[in-house]
């Protein structure tokens, strides 16, 4: 394969830097990656070939005039990205992987989308991601599912099921996600990506798509952990538009993924993240990764947090409130669909109502009628005032175990990829997925997917997690830097490789 | 089919009115309560909008301080308790002119809560008002209704939305129940609205225009049988938007009222239209599930937390209020009650204070502005303080009048001048070549022409018919063109035809 | 098992302005009741001592001086509108009179 796909974005901005090769080189290479395995894959649902050429292109022009502005140049420019389609986009479509913002551009930029044309890195096209990003295997998307690199007929995770896919495709060597109840984590987990939800306001949600507001969180989709760091410092800092975005420095994320070290570090296992649900093969991994850190000098604690069990629950009813809330712009009045009710008297309300039925997806108008249902009058108290305590009862949880550990570990997600199909039909089954990734967002604390290995039942991707304490998300990288350093010692180079092949190269070149 | 209703005093026979009013200010900040478009009145459809305005994917809204700090203003204006911490909520509900299709507001937890406002009445009673609440939100978009009849939302073939109004902060004010008010319950409740409108806009914190819609009144109206303590289902007229309607509304309202519970029916809770044209109002929408709005804290936004600090800082900044202004600037001047309610009902309380200021007595002061100045503005169609004329021009026509430069006629010229632009007094007065004849040569030689000119009436009053001059003084006035001092003419007449006057 | 009827999702569902048939009013009232039954456990938890969460890391105070900012041009904002007339958004008629 070609090295240009499979080298690590840092490993990509050392050969720019050097001009080893161009970023027209490197984007391209992409490019053609994507138009060779995306139509197996499906991890696109736009792509940005001339944009991303015109950047890329720019980008070598200034290096190749050298000065100010070849040395002024961010350490990541010329790397191509793809982006998650729930964020927006000017000059690209953004749909939010649902037919009722089929076609609809966006008349401005998202704030990490600013930062990134700022730092001029190829925008390589749109990700697809389950509907408005309500789902775990990106099945709900209205433009089909993304299939999982390792196996086609599996899911890759949700709702950024795109992005992983992508960035484990080699499709493109970095991609942004959304995480609100582990959409980052849990696609990083099954297709042997990295992928970090930062700390709750790390990075703006401006030009995010809310999905549920006080859970949503961008982050970096990558196949490194210095990759995912340099990425969130990219994308992150204080933005004043974002009333909930934290005035704190993020700047120390790739420093602390080069000098990674658990040296007297106490890592703290969940008792409740494993367990009943848990595959065997997952906690086989997820034990093998814990020794490895134990043997690196880490002290390995026990902690338990007993609220966690009902953080699914809660998670259930304050995500669903605020998705019904959050998608009631999409009425047919301002952009998007319209659709004329078959029969009857034409008002705005029935055209609303029949725009809503053919535009959302099944998934979508559950948690609708769901959030509907728990804001209610004479239902709040019970569902949406209970759940926000249960809130404050897990982020006590957080506080007590962070008292015993400096940062926590447990399996990302309980199984590995599962077929394409088979929770499509049982909502619950699909909704326990994010099991182990949704305390993070309840409490806004930040947390990191890396791979752990193959199941040996399987041979699948496990993804193990890590969690630190809220603003600290410079532990996770440390810590995580150590353990894929171990890991991949083992392996012999990145989990990936391991991957089987795809596109032309399975039949030997001849398509 | 129109509504039954009793006459006003037959229903206040049988039944006691209870008022309670929402009123929606309008706050006059640079730019919007979530967003940084403009804030701005009558522009073109849609461009005072940005993607937050909008309710475009992805969007956030932050909150702006200056609104903020304005809706403490006016808690503390109406003596309110200014929260410690309190939170914007969303209420939710679709409608097109709303591009979230929620509102973002306050719920549970307003800026300010428990005040009161005195009213005072036309005839010096106060009336004491209690405050619920006021809480901070967003103004909708505007709704233009086509095809049907013209402008309404009845019959319309579809509508058009222009969301430049869309995230105005507003203010809304809500009362407590008021009971008491009776047979005043009409008139209270337009000196309420307006003691609220003259509050915002002596804050500075509202244009306070209400044809503007600056400042809306919804008025809820129950009635109770007379001496009962239980209050009865109310009603709710939305958006009447001048003073004289809304004291035309709680009217109709209490007639209305009073004949469906005197035929032993039960009113119906819902909201009302009111319709200027024809002085009554027509069923909106009844009370229904379709109010459940769903709210919950609004979780794009953090909460507010005003401290003591900063309350006291913005208290200090209040004027005074409006109510005690009065009374100090009464006793100053020293008017009549009735000259005074003149003043404050003809809009020019401030302007005669500048003008006082300015130099001039109170007396000449309210001469210029309430004899001259507010009869000028009425056929012109504007605010009397509009009219162009500076309190500086006034002090200088005072004084070339007072000097006897000017008489009273010409002075009324030379303030047209003045309002056309055409500079200050003194310069009209020279350009338009009005010069008081006080020099009794070319008097006297008028005077004998006129004399000459109609003997018998000259005869007449050497007999005695003193009235009789206004004849010759006219005759004076004519040949000097208006430009002799008519006392001065009838002085001189009389001295020569040597009668005492 | 929670009691959630048809007509109830029925309710929810004009609230939602999601038009249903009866057959997605019936299979909705069924997965929610399933849905309820799983997450009621959260109101049994946290008594009346425990304040609610909104946001997960708390801030307050957070402003924007009033100083205006960018617009969009008519043209943009009116540049995805499904109907739009004289620089204004279309929709059709708010009240049914037939
Ligand atoms: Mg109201
Ligand atoms: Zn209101």
């Amino acid at each position: 394969m070609n090295e240009l796909i499979t080298s690590t974005a840092t490993q990509l901005a050392e050969k720019l830097s050097t001009k080893e090769v161009s970023s027209e080189e490197v984007t391209q290479a992409h490019l053609d990656r994507i138009a060779e395995v995306d139509e197996e894959v499906h991890a696109f649902l736009h792509v940005n070939t001339e944009e991303a050429l015109a950047v890329a292109r720019e980008v070598d022009s200034l290096r190749a005039a050298g000065g100010d502005d070849a040395a002024a140049l961010h350490p990541l420019a010329g790397v191509p990205i793809a982006i998650k389609d729930l964020i927006v986009t000017v000059g690209q479509p953004t749909t939010a992987g649902s037919r009722i913002l089929e076609g609809w551009k966006s008349p401005y930029d998202a704030t990490v989308i600013r930062k990134i044309r700022a730092a001029k890195l190829p925008m390589l096209g749109k990700t697809n991601l389950d509907e408005f990003a309500m789902g775990s295997s990106t099945e709900h998307s209205a433009f089909g599912p993304t299939r999982n690199p390792w196996d086609l007929d599996r899911i890759p995770g949700g709702s950024g099921g795109g992005s992983a896919a992508a960035v484990a495709a080699f499709e493109a060597p970095l991609a942004l996600g959304t995480d609100t109840g582990g959409s980052i984590r849990q696609p990083g987990a099954v297709t042997g990506t990295v992928g970090v939800k930062p700390t709750y306001g790390a990075v703006s949600r401006y030009g995010a798509i809310a999905m549920a507001s006080s859970l949503d969180q961008i982050g970096p989709v990558s196949r490194s952990i210095l990759d995912a760091a340099l990425l969130q410092e990219l994308i992150g800092g204080h933005d004043p538009f974002d009333s909930t975005s934290l005035t704190d420095s993020f700047d120390n994320l790739a420093e602390a993924a080069r000098n990674g070290s658990v040296d007297g570090v106490r890592i703290g296992i969940v008792k409740e993240l494993g367990g009943e649900g848990f595959q065997a093969g997952v906690e086989a991994r997820f034990r093998d990764a814990v020794e490895l850190l134990r043997g690196a000098g880490a002290e390995i604690v026990e902690v338990s947090c007993p609220n966690f069990k009902y953080a699914l629950g809660a998670y259930y009813l304050i995500m669903p409130s605020e998705v019904s809330s959050n998608l009631a712009k999409f009425d047919g009045v301002r952009y998007g669909l319209r659709v004329l009710p078959k029969d009857g008297p034409l008002t705005i309300e029935r055209v609303m109502g029949a725009t809503r039925a053919a535009g959302f997806g099944d998934e979508a108008k559950r948690r609708i009628i769901l959030g509907t249902y728990a804001l209610s009058a004479g239902y709040y108290d019970a569902y949406y005032g209970s759940a926000q305590k249960v809130r404050t009862l897990i982020q006590r949880d957080f506080d007590a175990a962070f008292e015993k550990a400096d940062i926590l570990i447990s399996p990302t997600a309980p199984t590995t990829a599962f077929p394409l199909g088979e929770k499509l039909d049982d909502p619950l089954a699909m909704y326990l997925n994010d099991v182990a990734t949704i305390p993070a967002n309840l409490a806004g604390v930040p947390g990191l997917s890396l791979p752990g290995g193959l199941a040996d039942e399987d041979g699948l991707p496990v993804g193990v997690q890590l969690l630190a304490p809220a603003r600290e998300d410079a532990r996770l990288y440390k810590v995580g830097a150590v353990l894929e350093s171990l890991l991949e010692a083992q392996w012999g180079g990145p989990l990936l490789a391991k991957a089987p092949v795809l596109g032309t190269e399975k039949t030997g070149g001849v398509k | 089919m129109a509504d039954q209703i009793l006459s006003f005093d037959e229903a206040m026979e049988q039944f006691d009115p209870v008022l309670g009013f929402e009123v929606h200010v309008e706050l006059n900040t640079k730019t919007k309560m979530f967003s940084s478009a403009p804030n701005a009145f009558g522009d073109d459809p849609n461009t005072n909008v940005n993607e937050v305005d909008l309710g475009m994917p992805g969007v956030l809204p932050v909150v702006n301080k200056a609104a903020v700090e304005s809706s403490i203003k006016i808690g503390l204006a109406l003596n309110c308790e200014i929260a410690e911490s309190c939170r914007f909520a969303r209420k939710n509900y679709f409608y097109p002119d709303t591009p979230k299709n929620f509102q973002t507001s306050q719920y549970d937890e307003p800026i300010a809560h428990d005040g009161w406002i005195d009213i005072e009445l036309e005839d010096g009673e106060v009336f004491r008002v209690e405050i619920e609440r006021a809480h901070m939100e967003e103004d909708a978009g505007k709704l233009t209704h086509m095809g049907g009849a013209t402008g309404r939302i009845q019959g319309a073939d579809y509508s058009l939305v222009d969301y430049n109004r869309a995230g105005v902060p507003l203010v809304e004010i809500v009362t407590k129940p008021i009971v008491g008010a009776g047979r005043r319950a009409p008139e209270l409740a337009r000196a309420y609205v307006s003691a609220i409108r003259e509050i915002v806009k002596n804050l500075g914190v509202s244009d306070a225009r209400m044809e503007r819609g600056n400042v809306r009144c919804d008025a809820n109206v129950s009635l109770m049988p007379k001496g009962a303590d239980k209050f009865g289902i109310r009603s709710e007229t939305k958006n009447v938007n001048s003073l004289r309607s809304v004291e035309h509304a709680v009217r109709f309202e209490i007639q209305r009222h009073a004949a469906v519970l005197a035929a032993g029916e039960k009113v119906t809770q819902e909201t009302r239209h009111w319709h200027e044209d024809t002085r009554t109002t027509t069923a909106g929408r009844p009370k229904s599930d379709a109010d459940d709005y769903r709210y919950f804290p609004e979780p794009d936004l953090v909460p507010l937390v005003a401290t003591r600090e900063w309350v006291e800082s913005l208290r200090a900044q209040l004027p005074e209020p409006p109510a005690e202004r009065r009374k100090r600037l009464k006793t100053a001047w020293g008017y009549s009650d009735p000259e005074f309610r003149d003043v404050v009902n003809a809009g020019v309380m401030d302007a005669i204070e500048e003008t006082i200021a300015a130099g001039a007595t109170p007396a000449a002061a309210r001469k210029w502005w309430m004899g001259e100045i507010v009869g000028r503005a009425k056929v012109a169609d504007v605010d009397p303080a509009d009219l162009g004329v500076s309190p500086e021009a006034i002090v200088e026509l005072n004084g070339l009048v007072e000097g006897g430069k000017l008489n009273n006629k010409m002075a009324g010229q030379v303030l047209d001048g003045v309002i056309a632009g055409e500079g200050t007094p003194t310069q009209v007065m020279e350009s338009r070549g009005l010069v008081l004849v006080s020099d009794d040569g070319p008097l006297l030689e008028a005077i004998d022409a006129a004399l000459a000119a109609q003997p018998d009436v000259a005869d007449k009053i050497r007999g005695g018919k003193v009235q009789a001059v206004g004849a010759i003084v006219g005759g004076v006035m004519k040949a000097t063109r208006g430009q002799a001092d008519a006392g001065r003419v009838r002085e001189l007449i009389l001295e020569k035809l040597g009668v005492n006057a | 098992m929670a009691e959630i009827t048809r007509d109830d999702v029925a309710h929810l569902a004009q609230l939602a302005r999601i038009e249903m048939s009866a057959e997605e009013l019936d299979r909705m009232a069924g997965e929610l009741a399933h849905i309820v039954d799983a997450v009621k456990s959260v109101s049994e938890v946290a008594g009346p001592d425990v304040p609610a969460t909104s946001h997960p890391i708390a801030l307050s105070n957070v402003f924007r001086e009033d100083v205006v900012g960018h617009v969009l041009t008519p043209e943009e904002a009116l540049s995805g509108a499904p109907d739009a007339e004289d620089s204004r958004f279309k929709v059709p008629a708010i009240l049914d009179e037939e």
